[in-house]
């Protein structure tokens, strides 16, 4: 059985957006660590994840926003999500993904997110 | 007790099999009258407590098979996840702060925290050699305000 996933890049303002779509759970988790990786590895610290098109999140995939956005603050970028369906959302929301991160509805305003508040204050 | 059914799946412990334990674990809670947003819950503990056995108690060993058991009765959706691996009680990861959590580059715990919150009972038993068994109960009710949050 399939577990459909994946990433499409593209830049947005200067701005690395990464739109996921699918699946994102244990046996996907390891291919978007990798992408975030190699985001972060290239300078491109300033991410935006897009989920209109995720369907589904376990503690697999949101371990990979938390094991990044230390040194991705550190290094003066920040991750902002939006687009989350509300199956989604209720994963991020009840572990408290919003105190941490930027959770805006869509893209226009992760670009204004990144303009007003660059690194969210926690 | 009306009546009680009982549904059963057993799987490689392989992670690439968590789609079709998420498709048994749809039709169940469906049948059993949960609505979309209760069943999504479901899918995500028992996705969960899946993935810490093909981990934790297997260690990836794809020889293995992690079996699911589903008993709806007309007032509750009991799962039991049983394995024979090495005896991991997700229970007893200490449940640290998320702030904590991301200083300690840690992300352990996330998964038991869901299924905490998305589960009205999580209880786990341990029979070192024979079996280990993590039970779930979801309820059956009208689903929470939390249905018609957004973000």
């Amino acid at each position: 059985m399939a577990n459909p996933f994946s990433i499409h890049k593209s830049t947005e303002n200067g701005l690395s957006v990464l739109a996921l779509e699918g699946y994102l759970d244990a046996h996907t988790a390891p291919e978007f660590e990798k992408t975030v990786q190699g985001e972060f590895e290239a300078g491109r610290v300033k991410m935006v994840v897009e989920c209109s098109r995720l369907s589904y999140i376990s503690s697999a995939g949101l371990g990979v926003f938390m094991s990044f956005i230390e040194e991705i603050r550190e290094a003066g970028g920040d991750i902002k999500i939006c687009g989350l369906a509300p199956k989604v959302f209720q994963v991020f929301d009840i572990l408290g993904f919003s105190a941490l991160f930027d959770i805006v509805p869509d893209l226009p305003a992760a670009v204004q997110r990144f303009q007003d508040a660059p690194v969210k204050e926690t | 007790m009306a009546w009680e059914r009982s549904f059963a799946l057993h799987v490689p412990s392989s992670t690439e099999n968590l789609a079709m334990i998420r498709d048994f674990m749809k039709s169940v809670g469906t049948q059993a009258g949960l609505g979309d947003m209760d069943v999504a819950r479901l899918e995500l503990a028992v996705d969960e407590a899946c993935a810490n056995v093909m981990e934790h108690a297997y260690q990836d060993d794809q020889s293995q098979e992690v079996k699911i058991r589903a008993i709806v009765d007309d007032s509750a959706v009991q799962i039991e996840v049983i394995d024979t691996g090495k005896g991991f009680d997700p229970t007893t990861v200490e449940q640290l702060k998320l702030k904590e959590l991301v200083s300690a580059k840690r992300t352990g715990g996330l998964g038991m925290r869901l299924m905490k919150s998305f589960m009205d009972e999580v209880h786990y038993e341990v029979q070192p050699g024979v079996k280990n068994e993590l039970k779930m109960v979801k309820k059956l009710k009208k689903e929470t305000p939390l249905e018609k949050e957004t973000p």
